[in-house]
């Protein structure tokens, strides 16, 4: 845990000095009509670093303690975070209902070992679903790609 | 005094559209209750894009009804599953899962289910009454009382949170400077944009409710490992008036519960200390202390009369002041606002149909609550049981559908996925996620407030002490603030074990 309370500790002191540094560039003095626009940021990011700070030697004295993820632990994170990674970019050029097929499809039978009638059905029942919610009832747009086009939305 | 607004109230929460709009919200927030990840807050989130559509006292009708919907599931999963599906339904697992195991889930459900009815319906009463008064005070707020509330709330969560102080103190700072990215009303500067034009339009507190609280719990509950042993719910009719019968027995716990809820909840965060501070009144006061955690039906009673008497009253400040108490009212604050409505105290004044309906709506929607898990337990434990490979990814696809749905932006999407792992590291780090998200939702408000203040007063502090009330709400915030640095104090002092609490996460 010490090695990731560091870092997490480290990463939000430096993001808090970008703050400071952006909020000295826009003056956090008194304007002539009442506090400038760095006003609030900067005591914001100010006390954040102070704070990060006394976390980050807490986290030094406090000792080792278990770690943070162990590796086989980390894998079905993984496994669940990069086909979702993967999903969202394909949903800038498939649009999101065949992305989500794609990605629903694939975990199941990836990670589920589930039979094909099964991915099938529920990769393509679950975003017909969504499509006739969204675009049908409630009207609400989702990104669509070259499959709806052709489908004439 | 009320009683005529609450008719008229009545009347609009009565017509069959809204009447069918409660148990389409109820039916929907049981579900997200019950399924890992989803909970009330981003739940509501997710479905808040439907609502745009929608007459407002009919959407907030909607939402309330799911974050009721999501406040009984979470005591399906912790009794027949041993899963809090919600922080606040952890002190429920301690006795309601024993129970199920000896074959008394069906009892440990309807004691759950009932307790939750009287604690919120406790609350629904009060807030009938207390709300009005409080808009009525809250009018001749100017902006010092309002900064000064807001600084009462966030110190509640430092003082009252438990875990590390500083962390929680972090996390609000961390959501208030994500307020701040984007354009400055006042001045028209951009600010932490560093000429990005993604940026400009700042984060919105939606996104990070969902990314922060469904992605994040997703990869958290894959790291554990879910696996759902489930005991058998045993529900039926017979069941369910047995226990009623012997229910009323514990009268003295229900009463208790509903009083520490309401006074907890309104504070922000309060739902999760309301339950265990409940649990441990009962266990206390109880002829059978010993039974406690071995299964015992007040044991049941106790933590769910608190944490629904005190998801209730979370309402309250959302209403009269325009300031959330917990995330799920913050979502349903920035519901109003896409619908048109100004929260605050004129809501009471301007908008009385909504206000009123929405009031009404509390009463019909936990009475149709209460009747609807109690019929269809086995129902939502079936959804439990659902493969995880399918679970998974179908709550990946609704996540993103709803984080989009809000801008009509593919950014939003990319965002959710980065606060979820964010909000991933943080449960794991123990930095709390729920101030973090009221933070950003409030931080313009705050900063606005704040501005105001030091214009009124020529850039001095001191303005928050001069005023009454103001002083009054500023010493209290303080006195949370330092409570953390003061305790151990108190404690050695008193030669009681120097120990922090465990954060119960709010």
């Amino acid at each position: 845990m010490r090695a990731a309370e560091v870092v997490t500790a480290s990463v939000l002191m430096l993001l808090g000095g970008v703050v400071l540094f952006d909020a000295m560039r826009l003056g956090f003095g008194w304007g002539p009509d009442g506090p400038r626009s760095g006003f609030f940021p900067f005591w914001l990011a100010l006390i954040m670093v102070l704070c990060c700070a006394v976390i980050l030697v807490q986290a030094v004295l406090h000792g080792a303690g278990q770690s943070f993820v162990s590796r086989e632990r980390l894998a079905p994170v993984l496994t669940v975070l990069w086909p979702a990674v993967a999903a969202v970019a394909l949903m800038h050029f498939v649009g999101l209902y065949v992305a989500s097929a794609l990605y629903m499809g694939f975990y199941m039978r990836w990670v589920g070992r589930h039979s094909w009638v099964a991915v099938f059905a529920l990769g393509i029942g679950v975003p017909v679903v969504t499509f006739l919610i969204f675009e049908k009832w409630f009207l609400v747009p989702m990104p669509k790609g070259p499959l709806e086009h052709w489908l004439g939305y | 005094m009320g009683l005529e607004n609450l008719a008229l109230g009545f009347q609009i929460a009565i017509t069959p559209f809204n009447l069918f709009i409660a148990v389409v919200g109820i039916l929907l927030g049981t579900i997200i209750g019950v399924l890992p990840g989803l909970g009330g807050a981003n739940g509501v989130a997710i479905l808040l894009p439907l609502t745009f559509t929608m007459p407002p006292t009919s959407a907030i009708i909607l939402l309330t009804s799911i974050y009721w919907g999501a406040l009984f599931g979470g005591a399906i999963t912790s009794i027949l599953f041993n899963i809090p599906g919600e922080p606040w339904s952890v002190a429920t697992t301690f006795d309601g899962y024993p129970l199920a195991r000896q074959g008394q889930g069906g009892q440990a459900l309807t004691a759950a289910f009932t307790s939750s009815f009287i604690g919120a319906f406790f609350s629904i009463v009060l807030i009938t009454f207390f709300a009005p008064l409080l808009a009525e005070i809250a009018l001749k707020f100017g902006p010092p009382e309002f900064f000064a509330i807001q600084l009462l709330t966030f110190s509640s969560f430092v003082g009252l949170g438990g875990g590390n102080p500083l962390k929680s103190l972090v996390s609000i700072l961390i959501g208030f400077i994500l307020a701040t990215v984007g354009l400055d009303i006042v001045t028209g500067q951009l600010r932490l944009t560093f000429g990005v034009t993604d940026l400009m339009k700042g984060f919105d507190f939606i996104i990070a409710v969902i990314g922060l609280f469904g992605i994040g719990e997703i990869l958290l509950s894959v790291e554990e490992g879910l696996t759902f042993r489930g005991g058998k719910t045993g529900m039926n009719l017979r069941v369910v008036l047995d226990t009623w019968k012997v229910l009323p027995r514990y009268w003295r716990t229900f009463v208790r519960g509903s009083f520490i809820g309401f006074w907890m909840g309104f504070k922000p965060g309060g739902a999760t200390p309301a339950s265990f501070m409940s649990y441990a009144f009962a266990k206390r006061f109880s002829k059978n202390a010993d039974r406690f955690g071995k299964g015992e039906l007040e044991g049941v009673v106790a933590p769910e009369t608190a944490a629904h008497a005190a998801g209730v009253a979370a309402m309250l400040p959302m209403l009269t002041l325009g300031i959330p108490g917990s995330p799920t009212a913050a979502v349903m604050l920035g519901g109003l606002i896409i619908w048109g409505l100004q929260p605050g105290p004129l809501l009471f004044k301007e908008n009385p149909d909504f206000v009123w309906g929405l009031i009404a709506s509390m009463y019909t929607g936990n009475v149709i609550g209460v009747l609807m898990v109690l019929a269809f337990v086995p129902f939502f434990a079936a959804i439990l049981r659902i493969p995880f490979a399918i679970l998974t990814p179908l709550i990946v696809v609704v996540c993103a559908i709803g984080s989009y749905a809000v801008h009509n932006s593919m950014i939003d999407i990319w965002y959710m996925l980065i606060f979820g792992v964010i909000g991933y590291v943080f449960k794991k780090l123990d930095y709390p996620i729920a101030p973090l998200v009221l933070a950003l939702v409030l931080g313009d408000l705050a900063e606005n407030a704040l501005r105001q203040s030091l214009i009124m007063s020529q850039g001095s502090l001191a303005i928050f002490f001069t005023r009454p009330i103001s002083a009054a709400i500023t010493a209290a915030a303080i006195f949370f603030f330092v409570l953390p640095v003061i305790t151990p104090w108190w404690r050695r002092l008193r030669g009681l074990p120097v120990t922090a609490p465990a954060r119960p996460e709010a």
